[in-house]
């Protein structure tokens, strides 16, 4: 009786539940701390896999397009997402660059890639292969070292500590990257951990 | 599942000899070793959780030292050159009667930081001493400093949009200090000591003696 696939047990608090199956939209609680086991959403992979492509476009367009502007007394200043990890580039304040860029830009992308690549075999209906269980791991590894949402907030905090110096203006890459966080967000609620590691399961029938 | 009668029949994986994979909640007989659906290692219990947890807690708790004491923010402006400490930066922003965002502020940079200091400490503490009350509340704690961990990394980005924004020659120009490295290291390092918290562990309390 190798994997038990009738039991699910709770990652929070170790009971053991019966893995009974859900109906469509239905949550799965566990009876002793609340946390959720599994959803049940049919849609629920193309969805993700949408959603991810779609902010991995705005993600590239926010970096190479420019963020704010920022004028006074006829001087103006204008930076791109990847200004402002420069910023810290000069002297000792380099492994903070490195640190805020991995946060912002290369952590995001690397999981939106690799939800990508974990989760298109699956739509398209192959057969899931050992890397894309691998990346699928590596996407859910990055998951709260992937900062964008806390870099917009930054962004308002900033933009209001300067707002009694010069006059800010928005570059299009803003808009692209408060877009990318509600995508995020979206996406996130929408994943169900336990359908996607069956799913992607090589050894199930 | 026969129920051993204790916590209203309820039973874990490890007391029915088996144990849960974390990362895809797929059951397996104990002595197997990697889950055969998401090839994570597996473990009943996080190996040595808490002796990490409190390693990277106090590596935290040193760093958030310097990133109060040191400047965070240097700014020049006409002339005349100022530092701002991460406080400072809150008592700035209310002097500009910006009180929502001081309150922002405020509470990423230093209700956050040493509320998790003593959540952590707390969650700890009690899994040692075995507490078996408050099970429920205790875990929802171990959710919110999961969660909100990650927000207090604000203020280190605030530091880089505005070092990068207001560089206009003579007029004005922000420049980060090195409080800005030792606080973003404070929040990595909790950050950390909250991911080695196995929660699984609150839950053991009131089965250690039902084993």
């Amino acid at each position: 009786m190798l994997p038990s696939t009738d039991l699910i047990a709770c990652p929070h608090c170790d009971t053991l539940h019966s893995n009974a199956s859900l109906p469509e939209g239905a949550k799965a609680y566990c009876v002793r701390c609340g946390v959720v086991l599994k959803q049940e959403r049919s849609t629920a992979i193309v969805s993700v896999l949408a959603l991810a492509m779609s902010s991995f476009f705005l993600m590239v367009a926010a970096i190479s397009f420019p963020f704010l502007n920022v004028s006074v007394a006829g001087q103006s200043n204008s930076t791109s997402v990847i200004g402002a990890v420069m910023a810290f580039s000069e002297t000792f304040t380099l492994p903070l660059a490195a640190a805020v860029a991995g946060f912002i830009i290369f952590l995001p992308l690397m999981r939106l890639g690799a939800i990508i690549f974990a989760v298109t075999p699956l739509a398209t209906g192959s057969t899931p292969t050992r890397a894309a269980q691998s990346a699928f791991g590596l996407a859910e590894a990055l998951r709260p070292w992937s900062m964008a949402e806390i870099f917009i907030v930054g962004v308002a905090v900033a933009l209001v500590k300067v707002a009694g110096l010069a006059t800010i203006a928005f570059g299009p890459a803003f808009w692209a990257f408060t877009l990318l966080v509600v995508l995020t967000a979206w996406q996130d609620t929408l994943i169900c951990r336990y359908s996607i590691w069956r799913a992607l399961d090589t050894q199930q029938v | 599942m026969a129920g051993t009668g204790h916590t209203a029949g309820l039973i874990t994986a490890r007391e029915a000899g088996l144990v849960a994979c974390r990362r895809c909640g797929q059951v397996q007989e104990q002595d197997v070793v990697s889950c055969p659906r998401c090839h994570a290692t597996l473990h009943s219990r996080a190996p040595d959780s808490l002796q990490k947890v409190w390693a990277w807690l106090v590596a935290g708790l040193v760093m958030f030292i310097p990133a109060n004491v040191y400047p965070m923010l240097i700014t020049d402006q006409l002339g005349s050159h100022s530092e701002s400490t991460i406080l400072g930066g809150v008592v700035d922003l209310m002097h500009h009667h910006a009180y929502g965002i001081a309150t922002i502020v405020f509470v990423a940079s230093i209700i956050i930081p040493v509320g998790k200091f003593m959540a952590i400490a707390y969650l700890a503490i009690s899994v040692q001493r075995k507490w078996v009350l408050n099970m429920h509340q205790r875990h929802k704690l171990f959710d919110a400093v999961e969660f909100i961990g990650r927000w207090s990394m604000i203020d280190v980005f605030v530091v880089a949009i505005l070092s990068a924004l207001v560089q206009l020659d003579s007029l004005a120009s922000i420049n980060p200090g090195i409080a800005a490295i030792s606080f973003a290291l404070s929040v990595v390092f909790t950050m950390l000591s909250a991911q080695s918290f196995d929660p699984r562990l609150i839950w053991d309390a009131d089965r250690a003696d039902a084993t």
